[in-house]
């Protein structure tokens, strides 16, 4: 059996090209430009998944985006892909297709019990039997969610390549019909910089499936050759086939994604996917319109469709859908498909149309046809439980709420059905512009459009349908939105087609009425892919649940993967016949990004691994590396964070070059310490007003540490300042605070205090800071540096130097973060790597230890230096810390002073830092555990703070800890439990200085 | 994803910029701090409002000149009304006198 | 004094030298560093013709007044960085000089010179495919209709932030970026040309 279904002549496959690929285990083939619904219906394959409640048989309803039916399990391994729509893929050689959410096989599924105790899992069943007790839901979830789900999630990471890039253009152009081409001609003769984007592989739209009309008097197809040719010509103009408009964002960006490979399968090299980030000054939608299947019974058969996919399977891809179809309709669309039908051979038993008396050119044609028309007529029922085998035909009566009279019964393997059509006005609402309900069309067209967008919809997708209509708003709206952007080029004649015959008009009748009343045998489905029915809407209004908001979530009606493409119009419709109201007034939901699935992989891009997050390096990183450091993320930055030798663990190195601070000399990359540049008459007093403490009175060649409070008073950042000259200040902060430090000085001199004159320059990589720090470290640093007098006298603590070191100009700060002897060394980074390896070769004979974040942290704890972000958390003030002597009083102003006269801050039983030490010295408390007073036997316990800072000090040879503990300087001696997973353990109050408490080490 | 024209730099896209707070909200002098109640105090450091409808706030072109400025913004279509430079007066823009 | 070689630019641990004499036939983008080029940030009122003069004096190049431009003047070049700030950019040998220059004409106004060259290198990109490069970075359109040679924008690249300069129709771009940034901005530009053929320029 080889595409037993397919068309001798006709459709735009390439039938010289054949391709084979499988589903479900078995090959088929198909030809070059079939989809895969397309491919499987050539192979008179109906049956292709099982619904997702009652695993009903289900097969493909339409040929497009739209499809919420035929979704597909495609290709295997980490490339797997679940949910994948049947009519969207392309097929190529090798194609691995499976269907979904049945098992033991597609013709043979255990779940499909769910059918047959359907009436025991109405809507909202789930709610209403799971929800109860409230606990009992997370038993049963992961049942429900195991049972539950269409296909399944790849487990590997994804092996492709993605693209992203931005792109700007003037008009960008969705959809590549009539009204898009149209107006991509026009735009593109201005010179404007155009971009046409169809979801299709063929751009041409609707015309596509057209088999007899004319543009500009030659056939649609030839124009479409003739246009993308001329278009193609144009050196800025851009064509993305199989490019889909996912996502409409603010101030006209639109997101799309472009599918480079999909339809040639796995490649190894090229991207798969691109994500395009476009912003254009107008956009047009030309996306077209959606027909709505009629509502009736049994409507799920496989073999059901619109009359749209019909007419796309029998003209663009040369397939019969079926052998016999039966076309049920609303409207004149039917008639044109059942000529294109008859054309190709295939039979068709009957029209049967809902309305009551049918005229018109198209009828006559189809009578002439030998096609019998019945009109004022209804399917009443299909039968075939695995495929459509016959309809049941019977008279509607005349309010069209019930069927009259003895059925007929005909037979056919396939029923197109046609509600109207909707307009595809995805992309306008996601905008949150408004869409207005159409009487003549039955459907929603395009509101007005939410200012500070700049697009406009046209042909299909405001409700214009004639062809030659289409054209010409396509024309006029390219014309006008390429010389908005300001191209007043020449954009040509509008294409021409012959105005379209008038048609009758449609007969909403949103439940056709079946043999047995909707809910009383057999089922109306309203959203396939939910099997949601009319039946569940009729409960919901019972129930209460009458709004769009409430009617969706408790029936899940349009929240499935296909967002109710083809569903939501026919469920607002009949709960507003329900509630006997007119439709707009039961509302319609939003429209989200995205308007098709889209895979993570294409936003990730190469931002991913590596490429997550910019690594900052210092420029002595590549010693680091060579001398085996382990590394930190600190912000940005990757830091050393200690140096294991062979055979050495994390605890056993960071031991190592803590001791070898405190008894040699260790030296450290300080380089990512955030850098300011403060410039002008005004800086020191602005340096008053943004730390707690006075910095007018500093002496040049000083150095004072500083505390920077939000005005709230809680610290935010802290670093030493320098002042280099009367008017010239270096300012220091932390490493992960630079940015924000600099932003806020900006901040405050630029909005509050514009007139002081101060200029602000980040110099953080402007300076390659190197800290040695130790007994040993003047002695060395006289080794290295010959200009610089080193003595306690000529360059005391807190004092800066400039000078040459290791041949390099240097300033010299002696600072000091571990309490020690120290010196910060700033070079140009182009010759930190040399300095530092001065440093290294000179200070062999003293054991000099490079050490790396984690030993500065026990060394700055162990003297009880706090780090800001770690022992404060933005509701800490200075005070808190135990340093009001930072906080200075004869000034009288200062970001944060009047918040630290606020009763809240000046409360004596705030949360203190305070030392605590383990009672038995071994015990390493982990940071964050709780510190609690009274034990209970379990939680809840009243909670005092928690441990910030907890190290193993190898120099006091015992545990040491910091913490914020409630009252805590008033606690001193008393004993506390700091409590974590089930551990207790006994801790006293200290003050939070372990090592050196006096001081005398920076003396050397 | 909005395109904000920096008053210095021309159009550029939201991710260059980062958002500050509301426009407007001058500190009080050393003497308004001196009788300020810790109410009223309050009121300034946390209290803001949240408009529907035009909203001024401050933005800074952080990833451009590095310079502040004020953005007359429409919360419910998210409309850049305007764009002014800091120093210059409150624009009057209300629901009443869009300038669209 | 330290000798020279004992300097390291900032991109030197690829070994660039070694790279460009490897074969890169077709090749959309060219890339190369330009390292240890004087950088000064200069502050100052464009509206002031005492500033914009002093500016011209010691650098013999026009001060900017357009937004997102550059004046070139022989070696030296300004680029506008924002409403009252500038970079003097020129060589290294140029560097103590035009600093001295500066500050030496700006005695007695309100102004600020500061050194900025050792926190950045530039990274210089060159070929028909540079544009599309860029756009896997950039948001802004470097289209020429909106963007040519002379002008300049501080924007990001990826996710770093950088100053990045147009200086011919080749195209050819100068990125500015930190020097912590540069082996990410490198390597991230290098992730992209995969697609697009990359060939290095010779230090």
């Amino acid at each position: 059996m080889s595409q037993t279904n397919r068309l001798n002549t006709g459709g735009r496959i390439d039938r010289s090209r054949v391709v084979t690929f499988t589903f479900d285990g078995k090959s088929y083939s198909g030809f070059a430009g079939d989809t895969l619904a397309s491919a499987l219906l050539a192979n008179g394959v109906r049956l292709v998944g099982r619904s997702f409640k009652y695993h009903r048989p289900r097969g493909i309803v339409t040929a497009g985006a739209e499809e919420p039916n035929a979704l597909i399990q495609l290709g295997v391994g980490a490339r797997t892909e679940p949910n994948t729509r049947a009519t969207q893929i392309e097929i190529y050689d090798g194609l691995v297709s499976e269907s979904q959410n049945r098992w033991p096989s597609l013709t043979f599924d255990i779940g499909a019990i769910n059918s047959l105790i359907h009436r025991f899992i109405p809507a909202g069943f789930y709610y209403k039997t799971f929800m109860w007790p409230a606990k009992a839901w997370l038993f049963y979830e992961k049942f429900i969610r195991n049972a539950a789900g269409l296909g399944k999630g790849p487990t590997a990471p994804d092996p492709d390549r993605y693209d992203k890039l931005y792109h700007t253009c003037d008009v960008l152009v969705v959809g590549a019909g009539p009204a898009g081409l149209a107006a991509a001609l026009a735009a593109g003769r201005t010179g404007a910089r155009v971009v046409l984007a169809d979801e299709q592989s063929e751009l041409g739209g609707s015309l596509l499936s057209e088999s007899s009309a004319t543009v500009n008097g030659q056939a649609a197809s030839a124009w479409i050759a003739d246009a993308l040719r001329e278009l193609g010509a144009l050196h800025d103009v851009k064509l993305l086939p199989r490019t889909t408009a996912f996502a409409y964002y603010d101030h006209n960006a639109m997101s799309l994604v472009e599918r480079l490979t999909d339809h040639l399968g796995p490649t190894d090299g090229k991207p798969r996917q691109r994500l395009w980030r476009i912003r254009a000054k107008k956009i047009i939608l030309a996306t077209g319109a959606i027909e709505r299947p009629l509502v009736y019974l049994d409507n799920d058969r496989p073999g059901c469709m619109t009359v749209s996919a019909v007419r796309t399977y029998v003209n663009r891809y040369g397939v019969m859908p079926g052998r016999r179809v039966v076309l049920m309709t609303n409207n004149d669309s039917a008639y044109r498909v059942a000529l294109d039908l008859a054309n190709a051979g295939v039979t068709v038993p009957v029209i049967v149309d809902l309305r009551a008396e049918v005229t018109g050119p198209l009828a006559k044609a189809v009578r002439e046809k030998g096609i019998e028309i019945l009109a004022g007529h209804a399917i009443a029922k299909v039968h075939g439980e695995q495929g459509v085998k016959e309809v049941e035909v019977a008279r509607l009566s005349d309010d069209g709420k019930s069927v009259t009279g003895s059925a007929r019964r005909i037979s056919c393997d396939c029923v197109g059905t046609s509600g109207g059509w909707q307009p595809t006005v995805h992309l306008h609402s996601q905008t949150r512009s408004k869409v207005k309900w159409d009487d003549a069309l039955n459907g929603f067209v395009p509101g007005d459009t939410i200012p500070g967008q700049n697009f406009v919809s046209i042909g299909g997708a405001h409700g214009v349908f004639d062809l030659a209509a289409c054209l010409t708003e396509g024309h006029v709206a390219g014309t006008t939105g390429a010389l908005e952007a300001g191209n007043g080029g020449n954009a040509g004649s509008a294409p021409t087609a012959d105005a379209a015959a008038e048609e009758q008009p449609q007969r909403p009748l949103w439940i056709v009425p079946g043999e047995k009343p909707v809910g009383q045998g057999g089922k109306h489905f309203i959203d396939y892919q939910n099997d949601v029915t009319a039946g569940d809407v009729m409960l919901a209004h019972r129930e209460g649940y009458r709004s769009v908001e409430h009617l969706k979530r408790y029936t899940t009606m349009g929240m499935a993967t296909d967002q109710g493409k083809t569903s939501n119009v026919n469920a607002l419709a009949i709960m507003a016949g329900l509630r006997n109201v007119d439709i707009p007034s039961v509302g319609i939901t939003t429209y989200r990004p995205p308007y098709t699935p889209v895979t993570f992989g294409v936003f990730a891009g190469r931002d991913k691994e590596d490429f997550l997050e910019p690594i900052r390096k210092t420029p002595m990183h590549v010693w680091h590396e060579d001398h085996g450091a382990k590394f930190e993320p600190v912000g940005q930055w990757h830091r050393a964070w200690y140096y294991p030798k062979p055979g050495e663990s994390m605890h056993d190195a960071v031991n190592r070059e803590v001791k070898a601070v405190r008894t040699s000399v260790g030296i450290v990359d300080a380089s990512t310490l955030g850098k300011i540049d403060v410039q002008g008459p005004d800086a020191a007093w602005f340096l008053d007003m943004v730390y707690t403490n006075a910095w007018s009175k500093l002496g040049v060649g000083k150095c004072r540490y500083g505390f920077m409070c939000g005005e709230d008073g809680m610290v935010f950042d802290d670093g030493v300042t320098s002042r280099i000259a009367e008017n010239h200040f270096h300012m220091t902060t932390t490493t992960g605070g630079a940015p924000r430090v600099m932003a806020w000085l900006e901040e405050w001199h630029q909005c509050e205090w514009p007139d002081k004159k101060v200029y602000f320059t980040s110099v953080t990589e402007q300076w390659a800071v190197i800290a040695i720090g130790g007994p040993m470290a003047r002695k060395l640093l006289g080794e290295v540096c010959t200009d610089i007098p080193l003595d306690d006298a000529s360059f005391p603590h807190l004092s800066f130097k400039e000078g040459t070191v290791a041949g390099v100009p240097a300033r010299v700060f002696r600072i000091t973060f571990t309490g020690d002897l120290s010196y910060e060394i700033n070079v140009p980074p182009s010759y930190g790597l040399h300095v530092w390896r001065a440093f290294m070769q000179a200070g062999e004979k003293y054991g000099i230890t490079p050490y790396g974040t984690e030993g500065l942290h026990v060394l700055r704890a162990e003297k009880g230096y706090v780090i800001v972000g770690q022992d404060t958390d933005g509701t800490v003030t200075p005070q808190d810390l135990g340093m009001d002597w930072i906080v200075s009083k004869a000034k009288p102003d200062f970001i944060g002073r009047r918040s630290m006269l606020r009763s809240d801050t000046k409360r004596p039983d705030r949360k203190h830092l305070v030392g605590l030490l383990t009672e038995d010295p071994k015990v390493v408390v982990p940071d964050g555990a709780q510190i609690v007073e009274h034990l209970k036997d379990r939680p809840p316990m009243t909670m005092l703070g928690h441990v910030t800072s907890s190290y193993w000090s190898p120099n006091m040879e015992r545990s040491i800890a910091m913490g914020l503990v409630k009252n805590g300087r008033n606690r001193m001696g008393q004993t506390l439990y700091a409590c974590w997973e089930n551990n207790r353990v006994k801790m006293k109050v200290t003050e939070p200085k372990f090592f050196d408490p006096e001081g005398a080490r920076v003396n050397g | 994803m909005f395109v904000i024209n920096c008053p210095y730099c021309g159009p550029r896209d939201e991710h260059e910029f980062g958002y500050g707070h509301e426009a407007h909200i001058a500190r009080p002098t050393l003497e308004q701090q001196g009788t300020m109640s810790d109410a009223e105090w309050a009121n300034y450091l946390f209290l803001r409002t949240n408009t529907k409808g035009v909203h001024f706030e401050r933005w800074v072109h952080t990833k451009g000149c590095r310079r502040w400025f004020n953005v007359a913004r429409h919360t419910v279509t998210h409309e850049i009304l305007k764009v002014y430079k800091m120093g210059e007066p409150k624009p009057d823009i209300s629901a009443e006198n869009l300038p669209r | 004094m330290v000798e020279a070689y004992q300097r390291r630019s900032a991109l030197a641990h690829f070994g660039l030298n070694a790279l460009a004499s490897q074969k890169a036939d077709g090749a959309g983008i060219t890339l190369g560093e330009s390292a240890h080029r004087a950088i000064i940030n200069i502050r100052g009122d464009a509206k002031d013709p005492a500033f914009t003069a002093a500016v011209k004096n010691a650098t013999g190049c026009d001060l900017p007044a357009a937004a997102n431009t550059v004046a070139t003047a022989g070696d030296v070049r300004i680029l506008w960085l924002g409403p009252d700030e500038w970079w003097v950019v020129g060589t290294d040998a140029r560097r103590a000089g035009l600093i001295d220059g500066l500050r030496s004409a700006f005695a007695g106004q309100h102004t600020n010179v500061t050194d900025v060259s050792e926190s950045r290198t530039v990274i210089t990109m060159t070929g028909p495919a540079a544009r599309d490069v860029l756009a896997r970075g950039i948001s802004l359109d470097l289209h020429p209709r909106a963007f040519g040679p002379g002008q300049c924008a501080q924007t990001s690249l990826s996710r770093t932030n950088v100053l990045l300069h147009q200086t011919d129709n080749a195209p050819s771009y100068e990125i500015y970026v930190l020097k912590s940034f540069a082996d990410y901005l490198w390597r991230w530009i290098g992730l992209i040309a995969e697609d697009f053929g990359m060939a290095v320029k010779a230090e």
